[in-house]
């Protein structure tokens, strides 16, 4: 075993970990602390993806989701002043809801691990390759292979924020 | 393993970390003495270590210069009472300062302060990625900030803490929408390739003087330094986020600041004004000798300590802005701007490919 597997499994361990105090954290109710455990999920996620040679999705991942975005979400419970959350009684239908779509993103990962294993050697024996120029080679594809998902994902994003404006602004002339 | 790699990273470490500290320390002195000399005072002239009046002409003259306040200031600074008041959140309140500093001390590993001494490169870590590892590692510098107000459980650090968090998310976005003129003029992210082409094209800050505008301006902003130093607004906020800490956790804030000025100057140098590269006296490639590789590493410094003057001095010219019109100055203006910017750049290297 070497360095690398020693460094995924402490990576995966600390992801799991946080990922969990996240949303079931024994010690503290705090949303604040909350928060700050998904960014230390964040931040293993992006070690994640460097041991995969992906070291432009991982300085993304650390810029956009803890360096933006979960500033934002502390930035809105510090500014709601929202206290320490009581222990909420599990409803049914909520735990219902809550298995079946654990259940289908499972079923989702499972089947999408079973198709790459089949990849995962020549993907290996590419990587210490692709690992050179992965940020050009990922701009290329997203220009030219999938420029059609790229514009309406960009779509979505604007349909949501002129959404939130409008939602956000009390009376509309 | 390699046993060589391991031990030329461990030594250029303790010497990054070294000199980035020395640097720390006399630019606290250097702020004091120039802040000084624009208001036309003396500045600190007298803390010496008592034998030094014994040493002739020399003492007296680093006495008067100030050469061992920083050294008096930081034992001060260790040997004062570390208080911790009775509200606060314990956890947070002790984690806050290590979030500042940690991030502040992790930027300046990407950065290439010299071309190579014998066969080292000097630079901690040449990574493909290296400016987007310095926005990744400065966009965590905040959580330092913003657990400082949170953990303080009073309001004016609170308010400081709520300020800064918008005020870092804000010329953040200006700072990277900046950059981006940059890479599409180079096509590499990797630091050591763009002084690289700066050294055959010459420096970028001629290519793109707008986007080395916006970056000085958004670097201002995210060091919170005098013209945007709302999180720490004294006359408003008392100390700001910080209000509540004394000792060395108060000291760690202000190395916190100190060093993000270094990181940003050492960026600016790297990104704008050609690194360790100097146009004339054969300067311009990769050091052959190890005397060519220290004048190297003396231009990087030259450099990065002219735009920590330019730091300095902007704060004791300037006043302060108000929040309002720092929001419209960062949203209205700068990111517009940036953006018009990297317009014109695409239009500029479209018309100049043919």
């Amino acid at each position: 075993m070497g360095l690398p597997d020693i460094l995924f499994y402490i990576f995966a361990a600390l992801t799991l970990l946080c990922g969990l105090l996240v949303v079931a954290n024994p010690f503290s109710r705090s949303p604040v602390t909350s928060a700050m455990f998904l960014v230390l999920t964040i931040i293993s996620l992006a070690g994640l993806f460097v041991l995969l040679n992906a070291f432009f999705l991982a300085a993304v991942q650390v810029i956009v989701y803890a360096g933006a975005v979960m500033v934002l979400f502390v930035f809105v419970i510090m500014l709601l002043d929202l206290k320490e959350e009581e222990r909420r009684h599990i409803k049914a239908f909520g735990f219902v809801t809550g298995v079946v779509s654990v259940g289908i993103i499972l079923s989702v990962f499972l089947k999408s691990i079973g198709s790459t294993a089949k990849l995962a050697l020549p993907a290996a024996a590419n990587a210490s390759t692709a690992g050179e120029s992965d940020t050009h080679a990922l701009g290329m594809l997203l220009f030219t292979k999938y420029t059609l998902p790229f514009e309406v994902i960009s779509v979505l994003l604007l349909v949501a924020m002129i959404g939130v404006i409008t939602l956000s602004k009390k009376d509309l002339k | 393993m390699n046993w060589n790699f391991i031990i030329f990273s461990l030594v250029k470490l303790a010497v990054i970390v070294g000199v980035v500290q020395g640097l720390v320390a006399y630019s606290v002195l250097a702020e004091r003495k120039i802040s000084a000399w624009i208001q036309d005072r003396v500045g600190p002239n007298r803390t010496a270590p008592p034998f030094m009046k014994y040493v002739p002409v020399i003492g007296p003259f680093l006495t008067r210069l100030g050469m061992f306040q920083p050294l008096a200031d930081g034992l001060k600074f260790l040997l004062k009472e570390d208080f911790t008041p009775a509200g606060v959140r314990k956890i947070y309140f002790w984690l806050a300062p290590a979030l500042a500093v940690i991030p502040a001390m992790l930027t300046v590993a990407v950065i290439p302060f010299g071309s190579n001494l014998g066969a080292q490169k000097m630079v901690m870590a040449d990574l493909n990625v290296g400016i987007l590892y310095t926005f990744g590692i400065v966009s965590l510098g905040v959580y330092g900030i913003v657990l400082a107000g949170y953990a303080a459980n009073s309001k004016y650090p609170f308010l400081g803490g709520i300020r800064s968090s918008a005020q870092m998310i804000s010329y953040e976005l200006s700072m990277g929408m900046s950059v981006i003129p940059v890479l599409m003029i180079v096509g590499n992210l990797n630091l050591s390739a763009i002084i690289g082409w700066q050294s055959t094209h010459g420096w970028l800050v001629f290519f793109s003087p707008l986007s080395f505008f916006i970056f000085l301006v958004a670097s201002f902003a995210e060091t919170n330094r005098l013209p945007f130093d709302l999180p720490e607004a004294e006359t408003e906020l008392v100390g700001g986020y910080h209000t509540e800490y004394s000792s060395m956790k108060f000291a760690l804030f202000f190395l916190a600041e100190y060093s993000n000025m270094v990181s940003s100057a050492a960026m600016m140098v790297t990104l704008f004004f050609g690194g360790w590269t100097l146009p004339f006296w054969g300067l311009d490639q990769p050091a052959t000798s190890l005397l060519l590789g220290v004048a190297h590493i003396l231009v990087f410094m030259v450099k990065m300590l002219a735009f920590m003057v330019l730091f300095i001095w902007v704060r004791w010219m300037f006043p302060r802005f108000r929040y309002d019109q720092l929001m419209d100055l960062g949203w209205r203006r700068f990111l517009p701007l940036a953006l018009f910017n990297i317009l014109v750049t695409a239009i500029w290297m479209w018309l100049t490919a043919k």
